[in-house]
């Protein structure tokens, strides 16, 4: 085995921020607000610095694809203690539509340029939500898969991965190499130290395009409309539980 | 008015508005190695800590808001506004003028209205280590407090909780700590020094007496050893359910602090009143959280008489009646006492001078004329 592990970095907008819509419903305010490593992705990379530290595996790359400013959220897995990193450059109307299917199958080709042993990812990203590119990857490598992981237990030339289910816990044996997606309780990632951000900045990273990696990014996808959810209404309150039935009853839900 | 502005990450220092909470900045700070270390109990607001010279556990290593403030915009009572070091200006020393700054830090919103404050940051600690330690006594613990800073170890967080509060977090929490005065250390540094540290202050508690000295670095276990000190406050009151709890705030060289705490004990117990104590031992600053019965007049009564022995028992010690919960209306009697009539002339000309019709904060820090 290469001891590799591929972590996936998202530059979200910081989950402090509050969001707003842009007046043409067409996407969120982005020019000048906060941006920050999805929160998903910390606790991966986490993971991933965590087995190094045990010995388990080699080598930890960090990957983010995006623009320039991608750079920035690759840094931070570095000063966390990533080996190397890589930024595939998107920008522009490809950066806009870029969603999980494009970005599966950039981390799925470079899993086999690099060799990994191993690609981690974060559950989902916080500012779309889709938890697919995890899956998705693992589709495309055909690899097995241990997602919304809780724990994860290198055992020989397999992985032993708690997940985290809508019924409780269940607990799978995988065998490498393969996908494992984050979830909330695997780890509490450790705050980038001031040394280690100026050890990072000596730290390598690769830039590439996806036409290197021969993907294509075309979307299948097209977004018509962003709206804020509703406005939370005022509650009414009743006196008597008759009148909260007969309020239901007007409200046609009852 | 809830924005972080102006990060300089070289130059350490931040600016913030008064709707950022401690929690906040630190949040936002967290890809940058940088953080604000001063931490009271709540997550309170910056500007707010400001205005009340706010401190916590660590500032032993890190000081308090009176040592982390550059710069501040207060908005007076005649509704102009200054900057107390120039607008924009954030020089880590300075010799420039008055110290304005520190006139309004800690002036509990009596003078004027703070509207930004710019703060000093530090490093994250690369690695931190936290530890426990029983003493035979309270002199055994404070001497051991004593001679750690003497030796040098820049020790980050040093606690101390008596016999009575340590019984009551082991009824609380279910623990077996021995029932007998307790020191809970903390230790930020590189991993070097940190190995240096821990045993250099490993020596001096043995020296002392001190017993059972257990040490962690991974964050699970360094949480379990420290649980006594973070629940003691749950752990104060469930001692009677339905009760109340009152903290006392004194604070005194570090040489008196065995003594008043002891004298205090006993008061306590002449007196009927149950009071478990902690302290941030290293500044010589402890509360005492006195728990009463809401209901009973009697009782809250004979609190209060014993927190004036103890606001005067501290003073008579050389220290001062609040070392961190401030003066507001309970204490204004007390600072006079604390300060004598001229420098209580001196604040008051300033109040009179800033703020002529008492618009601000009325009534806080200074007794009223007439009185």
């Amino acid at each position: 085995m290469s001891g590799r592990v591929l972590v996936g970095v998202k530059r979200v907008i910081d989950y402090a921020v509050k969001i707003r819509v842009k007046p043409d419903n067409s996407s969120v305010v982005t020019d000048g607000v906060k941006h920050s490593m999805n929160p998903f992705c910390e606790i991966a990379v986490e993971e991933a610095v965590k087995l190094k530290e045990k010995k388990l595996i080699k080598e930890v790359v960090a990957v983010s694809c995006g623009p320039q400013q991608a750079q920035e959220t690759i840094r931070t897995a570095l000063a966390m203690g990533a080996d190397r990193g890589i930024h595939v450059q998107v920008a522009g109307k490809d950066y806009e539509s870029m969603g999980p299917l494009q970005v599966s199958k950039i981390m799925a080709a470079l899993a086999k340029k690099e060799d990994a042993q191993l690609v981690i990812l974060g559950k989902q990203a916080i500012d779309d939500d889709c938890n697919q590119t995890g899956q998705m990857t693992a589709a495309l490598l055909d690899w097995p898969q241990g997602t919304f992981a809780s724990e994860v237990a290198l055992e020989g030339d397999k992985i032993k991965v708690v997940r985290e289910i809508d019924g409780g816990l269940e607990t799978i044996r995988i065998n490498t190499p393969a996908v494992i997606t984050a979830d909330l309780r695997l780890n509490t990632p450790r705050y980038a130290t001031l040394p280690n951000i100026m050890k990072a900045k000596k730290k390598k990273i690769a830039n590439m395009k996806p036409e290197d990696l021969g993907v294509d990014l075309t979307s299948r996808l097209e977004v018509l409309r962003v709206d804020e959810p509703p406005q939370r209404e005022a509650g009414v309150k009743v006196e008597t539980v008759e009148d909260l039935v007969g309020k239901l009853k007007d409200a046609g839900r009852v | 008015m809830d924005q972080v502005l102006d990060l300089h990450q070289e130059d350490f220092d931040v600016t913030v508005e008064p709707g950022v909470t401690r929690k906040a900045l630190n949040a936002y700070l967290r890809e940058t190695g940088l953080w604000f270390p001063v931490d009271p109990g709540a997550d309170a607001s910056l500007c707010g800590m400001a205005a009340t010279s706010a401190s916590g556990t660590n500032a032993v290593r890190y000081g308090t808001m009176r040592e982390n403030v550059l710069n501040l915009e207060v908005v007076m009572a005649d509704g102009t506004v200054i900057h107390t070091a120039g607008k924009g200006r954030r020089p880590r020393k300075t010799s420039a003028g008055y110290n304005l700054t520190n006139l309004f830090v800690g002036s509990e919103g009596t003078l004027g209205i703070i509207t930004k404050t710019t703060l000093r940051l530090y490093g994250v600690p690369e690695a931190m280590v936290s530890a426990v330690c029983s003493f035979p006594s309270v002199q055994a613990a404070v001497d051991s407090t004593v001679q750690i800073l003497q030796a040098g170890v820049p020790i980050a967080r040093i606690e101390f909780l008596d016999d009575v509060m340590i019984d009551a977090c082991n009824r609380f929490s279910s623990l077996s700590y021995p029932v007998t005065p307790t020191l809970f250390l903390e230790f930020h540094g590189s991993e070097k020094s940190l190995e240096e540290q821990v045993s250099t202050t490993e020596e001096i508690t043995q020296s002392n007496g001190g017993a059972d000295f257990k040490w962690a670095t991974d964050t699970e276990e360094r949480n379990r050893l420290w649980k006594a000190r973070h629940d003691a406050w749950y752990a104060a009151l469930a001692l009677q359910p339905g009760c109340k709890a009152y903290a006392t705030d004194v604070c005194v060289p570090l040489s008196r602090l065995p003594q008043i705490i002891v004298e205090t004990k006993e008061d306590l117990i002449q007196n009927k009143l149950t009071g478990p104590i902690a302290g941030h031992v290293g500044d010589g600053n402890f509360h005492c959280l006195v728990v009463l019965d809401p209901n009973d007049q009697e009782e809250q009564h004979r609190v209060h008489l014993f927190t004036e022995r103890l606001a005067r028992r501290a003073l008579a010690m050389d220290g001062t009646c609040t070392g961190e919960h401030g003066v507001g209306l309970g204490k204004r009697a007390l600072l006079c006492e604390e300060m004598g009539p001229m420098a209580i002339q001196v604040m008051q000309g300033l109040k009179d001078t800033l703020d002529p019709k008492n618009l601000m904060n009325p009534g806080k820090i200074l007794l009223p004329a007439e009185l």
